[in-house]
């Protein structure tokens, strides 16, 4: 009794059409608050890719996007649902704050630097590896438990922020600003040194790394033994069990792997851009990753496309605010949810209306498996 | 009595009890039904037979209402009906037994009986009722059973029992059987066979008996419909034809039916199992006390009614889970429970292992071929350096145990799960023959695979017997055991029954063993 569709329907037009009813769906509700539709996607278009800078920002939002949604979609592989993106990024960037405010003294930035980054990437994966770890001996869920450890997580830091970090004389809860060269660079300047001239944009260094991530993760998943081990984990646990693989060992190294790509989230936002650690740097980003990993179905190029379109609807969505006086920032949150609602929730509404299409524009399509 | 007019009552209209006209039915992309007719004469014993996936399940759904029809008619007695939900199916006299039974365990007899038509009022009328049926119809049709016996403590047969007691008590005329010799011992299967005779001589109750077995066809019905790919291929008298040709109808070419086994050339012990046990939750044993040797060279065949015990033995030899009590020794490795046998390990000892399972242990569905073909051997040096796979050697590899076990389509890209049980079934053994086993363990290894299928995994089987191989083959098909097995030990409720040379063994002294009498 198998369904089968061409994996281009599959893969392709069916999140396609997942999206365009997220977009009809928005449209209906701005003209009942009275705005036009139409209008307002003109305007949001415009302010994600076409006005100057505006492209920068949109993909500085993706890389965020980037990072949480590739460590959501490394756990799902496994069937593990790490919620956690948001603590371990937060642990992420803690991690690589210490580091920098302990060695920027002492050493070059450009060493700080190289010695932040991996900091940022253990500490995420230790937020993740925790939670494995217990689900693997003690049987705790981590869909529980991840949302715990980001509860944990932002307790930390705000006790951290409020007392032993704060910058000194400062009321506000943020460390004090890294040493001048502790950064990542920023694309715009890169550019300009080489004689392109770019406008100018948080985007930095931080996106090609996400660019790579995501190469690395289709690396990992579909061309390694570990990333096989981990795919025929999640896919069935008996079929793991045959084969021989330790469900502890599947679960921990997974986890450490997912929490330490919502880690490098904090390079964007930490080294990036604040150069310093600050309250709340993470903003949702780590829950918006389990919403663009369902939309980009857990492969890497749909996460980079998802990630494009979240990141277009953060910087878009702030210019309608702008523009608009009924339509506020929060217009983003609920395209947000109607994307889980219909690439999540729904993903498969549309399927057996497309069976049916292609059942009958290939009525000679038989069960080949019987072919003698 | 009622039977008899009711009988009268078809009769008036050709006699046929039922009567289905083109139907079909199509799921997805797969057409499971392709306009298939039939006529069943009333007071007939009917056989449907083909093969797994030949759409005779799906037939018989559509009768009971499980699914409506994509298109056909159904007539009942003469009268066309429109058959929705299985309250219709009921109302028109059609009653079903599943092959798995549909019964509360912990309810008795009594209170299965009468779930659903607890009638209204208090409950105790209904069941004073239903208890005074009961006794007419286990009277009427000479089936025993005990109305305030809980299901749970009942034996299979007798709960099957129950099951056609449930469908004569609403009213069946016509009543559908399910593959429902799956589960019984051969003794037990002769009962149902009496029973199912007894209702139709004596009663008139037409039947309709579906199966995948030739001699149970041959054995009980009057006429039989022969299916293959969703379409009905071909009616036979049962008296006019035999087991050769019906085969082939349903396989569409001819098969191979007689034996492939020949003497074995027996080597030393590869194998000791001594005093082997495993408690289940809540202390339950599930392996008893189990002892027995395996020689390089022989087909050790265990049998025995489903759930005995023979899955757990097989997955303990297997490390799968570690035993209670007692020693696995391959070679000169002893492993106890403090220190077990892990998949791994039986690897590096030249042991495979063909799980009873192969949906949801042998192969990993959504997977293609090609990586399935890996699963438990994915640090295999012949499908990449280092930490890496290579797609084109894992595909190479593929396509060359597909080519060794003829593996149709031959495409290492498929998934998984859109290949037939055959093929499914023979990629699980190629994988796991491919390494030159000294010794292999099988579960069930021709389960839902087609007969074309099952002649080309048997002549496999011996083939790496002759090799040398020591091979440990579970199975609930009798037939099999018998056929292919050097020695055959019987388990009942987790303990051996004894170990038995196929030169005296026959279904029915292995039969005996089966149900646990010495």
């Amino acid at each position: 009794m198998e369904r089968t569709l061409p994996p281009w329907v599959d893969m392709g037009l069916l999140p396609l059409i997942n999206v365009l009813v997220v977009f009809v769906v928005t449209g209906i509700f701005i003209a009942i608050i009275g705005e036009n539709p139409f209008s307002a996607l003109t305007v949001m278009l415009k302010g994600a890719f076409i006005d100057k800078g505006a492209l920068g920002y949109t993909l500085f939002y993706a890389t965020n996007f980037i990072f949480t949604g590739l460590a959501v979609a490394v756990a799902f592989h496994a069937m593990l649902f790490n919620i956690g993106g948001e603590g371990q990024a937060m642990m992420g960037g803690l991690g690589l704050t210490m580091t920098a405010l302990v060695l920027d003294p002492i050493l070059p930035p450009f060493l700080v630097v190289l010695l932040a980054i991996p900091m940022a990437t253990l500490m995420g994966a230790l937020w993740g590896v925790i939670p494995g770890w217990l689900q693997a001996k003690r049987g705790s869920h981590v869909l529980i438990t991840t949302i715990m450890f980001n509860f944990i997580a932002s307790s930390i830091i705000v006790w951290l922020l409020a007392g032993p970090l704060i910058e000194p004389g400062q009321m506000s809860p943020q460390t004090r600003s890294f040493a001048d060269g502790v950064q990542l660079a920023q694309l715009h300047t890169i550019f300009n040194t080489i004689g392109f001239s770019l406008p100018s944009s948080p985007l930095n260094v931080s996106f090609t790394l996400a660019l790579g991530a995501s190469f690395g993760v289709w690396l990992l998943l579909w061309r390694t033994r570990l990333g096989y081990i981990i795919r025929a984990s999640g896919h069935s646990k008996r079929a793991a069990l045959y084969a021989g693989y330790s469900p502890t060992g599947t679960i921990v190294i997974t986890m450490a792997i997912s929490g330490a790509l919502a880690g490098l989230m904090a390079l964007n936002e930490v080294l990036g851009v604040q150069e310093r650690l600050t309250l709340n740097f993470t903003a949702g980003y780590g829950f918006t990753g389990i919403a663009v990993a369902l939309m980009g179905r857990n492969h890497p190029v749909g996460i980079l496309l998802a990630s494009l379109l979240f990141g277009a609807l953060y910087q878009g969505g702030a210019e309608l605010d702008f523009q608009f006086q009924s339509i506020t920032r929060e217009i983003v949150l609920i395209v947000q949810g109607f994307i889980v609602l219909f690439s999540g929730a729904l993903a498969h509404m549309f399927r057996p209306m497309l069976e049916k299409v292609f059942a009958t524009a290939k009525p000679s399509h038989k069960d080949v498996s019987h072919d003698k | 009595m009622g039977a008899k007019l009711q009988r009268g009552e078809g009769s008036a209209d050709g006699c046929c009890a039922v009567s289905l006209y083109g139907i079909s039915k199509t799921f997805g992309s797969v057409r499971a039904n392709k306009n298939i007719s039939l006529d069943i004469p009333a007071g007939t014993i009917h056989g449907i037979i083909g093969e797994n996936g030949s759409g005779k399940s799906t037939l018989v759904s559509i009768l009971y209402g499980f699914y409506g029809a994509d298109g056909g008619r159904i007539r009942i007695f003469g009268n066309d009906l429109k058959i929705q939900s299985t309250a219709h199916a009921i109302a028109a006299g059609i009653g079903m037994v599943h092959q798995h039974f549909m019964l509360v365990p912990s309810f008795t007899v009594l209170e299965n009986l009468v779930l659903g038509h607890e009638g209204s009022g208090g409950l105790l009328q209904g069941m004073a009722r239903g208890r005074s049926e009961l006794q007419g119809l286990s009277r009427e049709y000479g089936l025993d059973v005990d109305p305030d016996a809980v299901v749970a403590d009942l034996p299979v047969g007798i709960q099957q029992r129950v099951e056609i007691l449930k469908a004569l008590y609403r009213g069946a005329r016509i009543l559908i059987l399910d593959e429902p010799t799956g589960v019984l011992t051969p003794q037990e299967t002769d009962q149902l066979f009496n029973i199912l005779r007894a209702l139709n001589q004596q009663q008139g109750v037409t039947i309709l008996f579906i199966t995948h077995k030739l001699r149970e066809i041959m054995a009980l019905t009057h006429g039989v419909s022969i299916m293959r790919d969703g379409e009905m291929v071909a009616h036979r008298c049962t008296a006019t034809t035999n087991p050769q040709e019906l085969a082939e109808l349903m396989v569409g070419r001819p098969v191979l039916l007689d034996g492939i086994w020949h003497q074995a050339k027996v080597g030393k012990v590869v194998l000791q199992v001594n005093n082997l046990a495993l408690d289940g939750t809540r202390g339950m044993p599930l392996v008893r006390d189990l002892s027995f040797q395996v020689r390089a060279g022989e087909i050790l065949g265990v049998a025995g009614v489903s759930g005995n015990g023979q899955s757990e033995l097989l997955e303990l030899l297997a490390g799968i889970g570690a035993p209670s009590r007692g020693s696995i020794t391959l070679g000169e490795y002893t492993f106890t429970k403090t220190n077990p046998i892990t998949p791994l390990v039986i690897k590096e000892l030249g042991v495979a292992h063909v799980p009873e399972d192969r949906h949801a242990m042998g192969l990993v569905l959504p997977f293609s071929a090609a990586e399935s073909a890996i699963l438990g051997h994915e640090h295999s040096p012949i499908i990449g350096d280092g930490p890496w796979l290579n797609p084109g050697k894992l595909k190479a590899h593929c396509g060359q145990l597909m080519a060794n076990f003829h593996i149709r389509p031959p495409d290492p890209k498929r998934q998984s799960r859109l290949f037939s049980g055959g093929n499914q079934q023979k990629m699980v053994l190629a994988r796991e023959m491919s390494t030159n086993p000294t010794i292999l363990l099988v579960g069930q290894p021709t389960r839902g695979v087609d007969i074309g299928a099952i002649e080309f995994i048997h002549q496999q089987l011996i083939a790496l017997r002759d090799r040398g191989c020591a091979i440990i083959m579970v199975s609930v098909e009798l037939d099999e055991i018998l056929s292919l097995s050097d020695r055959i030990m019987v388990m009942s409720d987790g303990a051996s029954m004894g170990i038995i040379e196929r030169k005296d063994a026959d279904a029915r002294s292995i039969g005996l063993l089966m149900t646990g009498v010495d």
